[in-house]
Order: structure tokens, then C-alpha cells, then sequence
């Protein structure tokens, strides 16, 4: 079985600053897979790598096989295309801490926006689906509204059925939940769980330690760009190995 | 507002309200002396008298009232504020267009295309329109033949009419001051809303057109109202080339008829009635890009009176059900 993601030594730096380095990991398809870290440790800026809205410096990084961002003839590397990029990302769903619903767009017409214009599905076929996905998520009535008018608990809702909308192999979640006031993390999290349960493969950064214990098949965490200790969610919550996962643990906890 | 709390205690509001609420004590409706505004008054008076002396003054001036009158709505006039009308639009269309290229070749990665944009809008921001429109009007005199190899050839005299003089000064000095406000709307987006774009699998192209600019337009468009108005009112200016608009026509009647302040005012009237319109114009533009900015759009002044006008036919109504 290939792995749905595989992380080979993949380093970036932002000019002087050295945020990844050096990462191995590899998330298997189906498994939910939790990053967790303190802030600045580089958990956010490897999520946004696997889908290439950040260009990796060194390593390889593979999703479903294909290398993320280039393409391997003998031992050169070409770089994909803007075409052949968009390509490679419909298969990848992101879900963003800050919510990014286009705000000029109902919610149902930020459900049906990728799907029309990027797949070219016919407006009746996008629509039905996204009604459907609206409903799935427990926004069927909200659906005529702009995300303005919607809570922040909503418009992550919304947004995770924007991103299932073009029926992704793969969801990345960047802190989905931290934006969010205390009592709406409970509605987005359910949500999540639902999608795990459906068998989706989840790379989900989060500083929810309960969602990581529950719903997590893996658990990664990461400090000053490295990884610093892996195993299942329960072992390394309940008994960590590393000093710097016990401090960061006791903090959390 | 201080009648609407008087009618509270002791009304027949109060004799209806529950129980729970009858325990608490009604608050006494505080009744101060309001504070005198003196100056107000003083300010009010000096202003009226003011406007009152200017109105005199016009009165008694030597003014045939009956010459502006007659000339409003004369042909020639006519034909002067359309000439005006058409170039401005013209213009604006043209200077719209040209500025979004510029803006996007502004923002592009290229550094050539970059700066050369920037070369343009420092050139037609840094010199004066009027000026600009003198090159052009005299370029004959420089480049007596315009030739396009294989493409076009023609006396230079032929191609620049006042017509083309007119507008190509006043659409390529637009097109400077449009590059700068599209980019300030284009970089107003939040770069939040292209990643999201991006990750659904669009292409740059089709989150500029469907993400971006659409947003950007919220940010575009009041200023882009203003620089309509002051293209209106700009293009007076091409008077210099021999172009007639509306102040050249007006002028030239002036002239011949002894009537010259006349019919500046006769000018002034349609300047004024073409910017009110477009005004109002701008203003339902404004509420249409503001979708899903706002929670709820606020009326329109239409809607308003309509609003008001129900409450008027449904208070009779209302009393007789009540």
C-alpha cells in the first residue's frame, strides 16, 4: 500500500529563517494524522508544503505517489506548471484557521465555486451536491446566507464542505479550530469526526488534545522544525519519551 | 426621543405590562433644562444674512436671467454637453481598461513589465493634463506622418482630430491614476482568499477573475466614481484642442452674443445636472459590489420613502384593528 503522504527530509527556510528541517513522515491513506507543537515549531508550514502553497528547499515530497510541486526526469527536477499545480491540489482539500470563505459568495455558492470552475461540472449537478454537502455539515438552512452573516463556528463548516466538494483524497486542516470561541469547537470537531469515520485521510495541526486522543490514528509532534517523537496518539499524550514533548504536554494539558 | 419616555410611566403601557415587571418602581423620567446654544443662533443668523446679501447682490447684478433661459436647452448646447458626455465616457472606458493592464503588469513578477509600468505613471501623473493635451493636439509637428510599417500610413493632421487629441489625453493621463487605484484594490484582497483559491485547484488566472477582482471591485469602484465626476468636469480642458464640448460651445455663443457670463452659468447648469446623475448612479454601484461586506445593505432613499409611506397608509389601519 503507497502511502498517502511521504515526507523525505523536506526542508524550507523564509530567506535567514530555517522553519523545516529536515522532516520524515508518512501518513497512510484512511489514517487520521495529528500534528501537534508549539507555535512557530513549522507544524502550519509543512501542512502548507503537501499542497505547494509553500515550495520545499530540500527532500521530496509525495502524495499519493506523485512528487508534490515537480516533476523527476532521470535525475533532474522540473517545475510543474501553474496549470499542472492546480492540477495536483484538486485532490488535496484544505481547511484554513481563518476560515478564507469568499466572502462575496453565499455559502452555497462557495460550495459550488471550485466545482464549476475548476472541474466544470454543470451548475444543477454542483448544486445538488452542494446542498447535500451543506446539509451533511448542518448548514442546509444557512445556505442562501454570506459568510458574514454566518458564526465562526459556520463559516468552518462551510468551509470543510467547500473542500469536499471537489471530493479530495486527502484533508489538511491548519488549526481549524483555533480561531473559534470556546462553545462552537464542539460543532467543527464533530464534523471532523464524521469524516474520519467515513474512512477520509486527515493531516489535522491542532492544539485539541481530547479530538487527538479520540479520533487520531497517529500523532506527530514537532518542535523547531524537527519531529521530535511519533507513535499512536494515546502513547505519546499519556507517556511521552522526550523532555520537550513532557514540557510542552504539561503546558497543554 | 424625550416624548417617547414621557408617555411610559403611568400610561396605559404600563397597566398592561405582567405582573413581575408591576413589583419594580416605575424610574422617574429625569426633566432638566436643556442647555441654551447661544452660539448656534448667533452663527445661524450670520450665515443667513450672508447667503441673503449674495442672493441680493446677483439680483441687482447686470445679468440677462432671460438669456440663460432661453440658451439651456439651445441645440448647439445640446450638442455640446453630448460632445461631453460621449468624450468622458469615452475616455473613461478607455482609462479604465488600460489602467487594469497596467496595474496587473504593476503586480506581475516581471520586472520588465513592472517597470514600465511604473514609467508610465510617473510620466502621466507627473506632468499636467493640459500639457498632455497640448502634445498631442502639436505632435504633427514633430512626426508630420504617422507610419505603421505594412500596417497604416497617414498625414499625422489627418489622424489627430480634435476628437482623438481629446480623447487619447485625457484616456492615457486616466489610465495613470486608474493603474494606482486598481492595484490599491487588487492588493487590498487578503492574500488569505487567494490561498483559499489555490488549494481548491484554480489556476492564478481564475482566482484573479473569479476571487480577486471581484472583491478588489468594492475597493475600485467609489474612487473610480470620483475620477468619472472629475473626468466630467477634466474634460472642459480639451477646449485647448479645439474639441466642442459643452464650455466650448457655450463660449462661443458667449462671444457672439454679448451674453459671456450667461452662458458660463448656462455651462455650469449642465455640469452640475451631469455629475448629480452620475452621482446617483455611483451610489447604486457602490450597494451592488457591497454584497456580503455588510449583514444587511442599508435602503436606498427609494426604498425609504416607500417605507415611509406605508407606515403612513397602514397607521389608520393599524389604529382600528388595535
Amino acid at each position: 500500500m503507497t502511502a498517502m503522504v511521504k515526507a523525505e527530509g523536506v526542508h524550507k527556510s523564509f530567506g535567514a529563517a530555517h522553519i523545516l528541517k529536515g522532516i520524515d513522515l508518512e501518513v497512510a491513506p484512511r489514517e487520521v494524522f495529528c500534528l501537534i507543537g508549539p507555535s512557530g515549531s513549522g507544524k502550519s508550514t509543512f501542512l502548507r508544503c503537501i499542497n505547494h502553497l509553500e515550495q520545499i528547499n530540500a527532500g521530496r515530497l509525495y502524495v499519493d505517489g506523485d512528487l508534490v510541486g515537480y516533476r523527476q526526469k532521470g535525475d533532474r527536477l522540473f517545475e510543474l506548471k501553474d496549470s499542472e499545480v492546480a492540477l495536483q491540489r484538486r485532490d488535496i482539500g484544505m481547511v484554513f484557521q481563518r476560515f478564507n470563505l469568499f466572502p462575496h459568495m453565499t455559502a452555497l455558492e462557495n460550495v459550488m465555486e471550485a466545482p464549476i470552475q475548476v472541474k466544470g461540472e454543470a451548475r444543477a449537478v454542483a448544486r445538488a451536491r452542494a446542498e447535500q454537502l451543506l446539509d451533511r455539515v448542518g448548514l442546509s438552512d444557512k445556505a442562501r446566507n454570506y459568510p458574514s452573516q454566518l458564526s465562526g463556528g459556520q463559516q468552518q463548516r462551510v468551509a470543510i464542505a467547500r473542500a469536499l466538494a471537489m471530493e479530495p483524497k486527502l484533508m489538511l486542516f491548519d488549526e481549524p479550530t483555533s480561531a473559534l470561541d470556546p462553545e462552537l469547537v464542539g460543532d467543527v470537531l464533530d464534523v471532523m469526526r464524521g469524516l474520519a469515520e467515513d474512512g477520509m485521510t486527515m493531516i489535522v495541526v491542532t492544539h485539541e488534545m481530547g479530538f487527538a486522543r479520540e479520533v487520531g490514528d497517529a500523532l506527530v509532534f514537532m518542535d523547531d522544525g524537527v519531529v521530535v517523537e511519533s507513535g499512536h496518539p494515546r502513547d505519546v499524550l499519556t507517556n511521552p519519551q522526550h523532555d520537550r514533548t513532557k514540557s510542552f504536554l504539561s503546558k497543554v494539558l | 426621543m424625550t416624548d417617547k419616555f414621557d408617555k411610559v410611566p403611568g400610561g396605559p403601557s404600563a397597566a398592561a405590562a405582567p405582573v413581575s415587571t408591576a413589583t419594580t418602581v416605575a424610574p422617574e423620567t429625569i426633566k432638566a433644562i436643556p442647555v441654551r446654544h447661544y452660539g448656534r443662533w448667533i452663527s445661524g443668523v450670520v450665515v443667513v444674512g450672508l447667503l441673503a446679501a449674495l442672493v441680493y447682490a446677483f439680483s441687482q447684478g447686470n445679468i440677462q436671467w432671460q438669456a440663460v433661459q432661453d440658451k439651456v436647452f439651445d441645440d448647439t448646447v445640446l450638442a455640446g454637453a453630448g460632445r461631453t458626455l460621449l468624450i468622458s465616457v469615452l475616455a473613461m472606458i478607455l482609462g479604465v481598461a488600460l489602467g487594469v493592464i497596467l496595474a496587473v503588469m504593476r503586480l506581475s513578477k516581471n520586472p520588465v513589465t513592472s517597470w514600465v509600468a511604473w514609467l508610465y505613471i510617473w510620466f502621466f501623473r507627473g506632468t499636467p493634463v493640459y500639457v498632455q493635451l497640448l502634445l498631442w493636439f502639436n505632435l504633427a509637428l514633430i512626426f508630420p506622418v504617422l507610419n505603421i510599417p505594412f500596417i497604416y500610413k497617414d498625414e499625422m493632421t489627418d489622424v489627430m482630430t480634435p476628437f482623438m487629441c481629446a480623447l487619447l489625453g485625457l484616456a492615457l493621463n486616466e489610465a495613470a491614476y486608474m493603474a494606482e487605484i486598481v492595484r490599491a484594490g487588487i492588493q487590498s484582497v487578503d492574500e488569505g482568499q487567494t490561498e483559499a483559491s489555490h488549494a481548491l485547484g484554480m489556476t492564478q488566472a481564475k482566482t484573479m477573475r473569479r476571487v480577486v477582482l471581484p472583491q478588489a471591485l468594492r475597493v475600485i469602484i467609489p474612487p473610480t466614481g470620483n475620477e468619472f465626476i472629475n473626468m466630467l468636469k477634466t474634460s472642459s480642458l480639451v477646449y485647448a484642442v479645439t474639441y466642442n464640448e459643452l464650455l466650448r460651445s457655450t463660449s462661443q455663443i458667449g462671444s457672439t452674443s454679448y451674453a459671456v457670463m450667461e452662458m458660463l452659468f448656462v455651462a455650469s447648469i449642465w455640469y452640475i445636472v451631469m455629475t448629480s446623475v452620475f452621482s446617483v448612479g455611483q451610489y447604486y454601484l457602490e450597494r451592488r459590489y457591497a454584497r456580503g461586506s455588510l449583514r444587511s445593505l442599508p435602503l436606498t432613499p427609494w426604498q425609504r420613502v416607500k417605507v415611509n409611506l406605508a407606515a403612513f397608509s397602514n397607521r389608520p389601519s393599524g389604529g382600528v384593528s388595535a
